[in-house]
């Protein structure tokens, strides 16, 4: 195999990519659960050029905010998750097109 | 042999994600999030950021999925929907052009600064360096930042369970 080297650039278009992915399911699908997941894979993308870029400029800083990142998300899904199961609980089979209905 | 870690770990991110979009069921989908979540995690090892890599497994693939699998478990929720209903039709179409749109304008400013991205010097690859440099920035620069962060998560906890919890009806206290 040729000494071809994943560089920067690469990983950035991955995770371009993994955004783009995660950026039209939170628009196609309505489960709300589903959607949290899309969430999950836009940050995820935005954690791996993070790193790519950290490493590629050999600061560390770039890792130490992934690590907040990672922090942050936890807590939005236990807090998400919560909110997903309280109405659900009330209404089964929501999508996010009803949740428009809580207003008011 | 690094590139090939890299277009197998990638196949593996890409893989995951298209699954999370188009499986109907959403145990599926939770799966696939699993298999994106193990790529990503296989290039932090590629990157030699150790310490994301298995913070990436443990939090992400072990506790967050996890926790996803329980909800979708306890709401009964984990049969096939039909996902050929659509009430608004024009919102595929839309959506997916909308997401191959920032996709490539990403790649496309990516691309226009490969030249300032070109040369790569890649960190020390001394097993421990990784996880030295994290703590030392980690608990010293962001200190105040990581103390806040406890902060956030006892919030969100207390929240959670103020949240979710049966309300007694008709009891004072």
């Amino acid at each position: 195999m040729a000494a071809v080297v994943p560089t920067t650039t690469y990983y950035l278009i991955l995770s371009a990519v993994l955004f783009g992915i995660g950026a039209a399911g939170l628009m196609i699908r309505r489960n709300p659960l589903i959607m949290f997941m899309c969430i999950e894979l836009m940050l995820n993308a935005v954690n791996l050029s993070f790193v790519a870029l950290a490493v590629r400029f050999g600061n560390i800083d770039g890792q130490t905010a992934v690590f907040f990142v990672m922090v942050v998300a936890a807590a939005e899904v236990v807090v998400g998750l919560g909110i997903i199961i309280s109405i659900l609980k009330r209404r089964p089979g929501a999508t996010a097109d009803d949740l428009a209905e809580l207003k008011g | 042999m690094q590139l090939l870690v890299f277009i197998l770990a990638s196949a593996m991110v890409l893989a995951g994600a298209i699954g999370v979009v188009v499986r109907s069921n959403p145990v599926h989908a939770a799966l696939s999030l699993v298999l994106t979540l193990f790529g990503v995690a296989v290039h932090f090892v590629a990157l030699e950021a150790h310490f994301l890599a298995a913070v990436q497994v443990i939090v992400y693939a072990g506790a967050i999925v996890v926790l996803f699998l329980f909800v979708i478990m306890l709401l009964g929720v984990d049969k096939a929907e039909d996902l050929s209903i659509e009430p608004f039709p024009v919102q595929r179409p839309v959506a997916i052009v909308i997401g191959a749109a920032v996709a490539g304008l990403v790649i496309a400013a990516v691309v226009r600064a490969r030249d300032t991205l070109q040369e790569g010097t890649p960190l020390p690859a001394d097993g421990d360096e990784n996880v030295r440099a994290l703590a030392r920035n980690l608990f010293s620069d962001h200190v105040f930042a990581f103390e806040f962060t406890s902060i956030l998560l006892i919030v969100a906890v207390a929240g959670t369970v103020i949240l979710t919890r049966k309300e007694k009806r008709g009891v004072d206290q």
